[in-house]
């Protein structure tokens, strides 16, 4: 009875607790479909690690460390960023960047939406006190890995966190995947009360540039060089996204693209997810630390919004064609999510307004430029 | 529990940061109108 039974001796309210946070994921992930492909997966794999001595996880047994598969699966594809940026070709072959390709200027809001990362960093420090009290050794590159939140990219994250290797992985990654399915809720209060209806209600003419398949070929390749000379350390990111992309635009990798597409992106987003859980165990995630990693990483989302909206305002005094600012807040990288919630805000105030493609533009640009906030963050902050 | 000093350090960090951004995304903007002008759609099409 012992050997059946001794162990739900070792189970503590946390592992429970746990559990129930767990449990919580998975809900969301199948009731409200909150980007089910990780939220599953993260969900169930913080029941796995928190179940008393997981075969799991490591665990060290009388003086010997028996591994866990999780661990090994993280230590092999998580630790050297191998599954995220495997990731980003499949995410690169998804993207169309014709829409920006076509109306360029939209770039300008993917620069701006990014501000929530750097705003939160330099929040995250003014905090530096309170981890410290906590136990924790709080620097800059914490702070760091808790503003990249505000990039909206899974991928990104992870990269950026792994580089300065931060012990709140756990809460950041969870942050980082619950935010970007929330952008429906998040985005949309922040923007009415920093827009007026009026401002809302800006109708915008779509004249597309056209774009060259030459144009459409060039670009990533022109892209990762250019990324690479000024931001070095973005060179693996955006590297890998564009290659992504190349395999898309070229027209001769076809069936290299489909699997991009398809086979690869499900394959890593399957492992990712479940691997990544092992930074829930208990001990290391149920902390006061979580909470205000959580916190902070919603505020990075809303200073996002803030920042393309705002950035959006300030051009609109200057031009005699106005800006919809709505359109600033599309800038961030939860691509297509967040311009289809500007469309159908858009259609909400004025059911003739249609702000998708400059929304869509804006968005992709916003996927560029957070891999791009990621990599100038590792150049400016040394590990 | 807050620390004004340790807040005040990362200010260059969000505007270099953030300038950065921009700078690149300025200069993808350009490649972008010289590509379109050195590889128009019409032309690529005949």
């Amino acid at each position: 009875m012992e050997a059946l039974f001794g162990n739900l001796q070792n189970l503590t309210l946390p592992m429970v607790i746990m559990w129930a946070i767990g449990g919580l994921l998975i809900f969301l992930a199948i009731r409200y479909q909150m980007e089910p492909a990780l939220l599953l997966p993260m969900g169930f794999g913080a029941i796995l690690v928190n179940l008393p001595f997981s075969g799991a996880v490591d665990q060290v047994v009388e003086g010997a460390t028996e591994h866990g598969i999780i661990d090994v699966l993280f230590n092999a594809t998580i630790q050297n960023e191998l599954l995220p940026l495997l990731l980003f070709i499949g995410i690169g072959a998804m993207i169309d960047f014709g829409p920006l390709l076509s109306n360029p200027k939209m770039l300008l809001f993917g620069a701006a939406a990014q501000f929530g990362i750097f705003f939160t960093l330099s929040l995250a420090s003014l905090f530096t006190p309170m981890f410290q009290s906590m136990g924790y050794d709080f620097g800059i590159q914490d702070a760091a890995c808790i503003g990249i939140i505000g990039a909206a990219d899974g991928p990104t994250s992870i990269f950026v966190a792994n580089y300065f290797d931060t012990p709140f992985k756990g809460a950041i990654f969870v942050a980082a995947y619950s935010y970007m399915a929330l952008v429906p809720i998040i985005q949309p209060p922040v923007i009415r009360a920093i827009t007026t209806r009026k401002e809302r209600m800006i109708r915008m003419k779509y004249n597309p540039r056209g774009v060259s398949r030459t144009t459409k070929i060039l670009f990533p390749i022109i892209i990762t060089v250019i990324a690479g000379l000024l931001a070095p350390r973005s060179v693996a990111l955006v590297g890998f996204l564009m290659f992504g992309n190349l395999i898309r635009e070229c027209g001769v990798l076809g069936s290299l693209s489909e699997t991009a597409q398809n086979a690869l992106a499900n394959l890593v987003t399957l492992l990712l997810g479940i691997t990544i859980s092992t930074k829930m165990q208990a001990d290391q995630f149920l902390s006061g630390a979580t909470i205000l990693i959580m916190g902070l990483g919603l505020v990075a989302f809303v200073f996002d919004t803030v920042g393309g909206v705002f950035f959006a305002k300030f051009l609109n005094l200057f031009l005699k064609e106005k800006i919809n600012p709505m359109i600033g807040a599309t800038g961030i990288s939860a691509f297509p999510m967040s311009a289809r919630v500007i469309h159908r805000m858009g259609l909400k105030e004025d059911p003739q307004n249609f702000l998708l493609m400059h929304a869509v533009g804006s968005n992709v640009s916003g996927q560029i430029a957070s891999v791009i906030a990621g990599g100038l963050i590792l150049s400016l902050i040394a590990r | 529990m807050i620390s004004v000093d340790a807040f005040l350090a990362t200010l260059p960090v969000l505007g270099a940061g953030m300038g950065g951004i921009f700078l690149v995304m300025i200069v993808i903007y350009l490649v972008i109108r010289a590509l379109g002008a050195l590889f128009p759609e019409k032309k690529d099409q005949q």
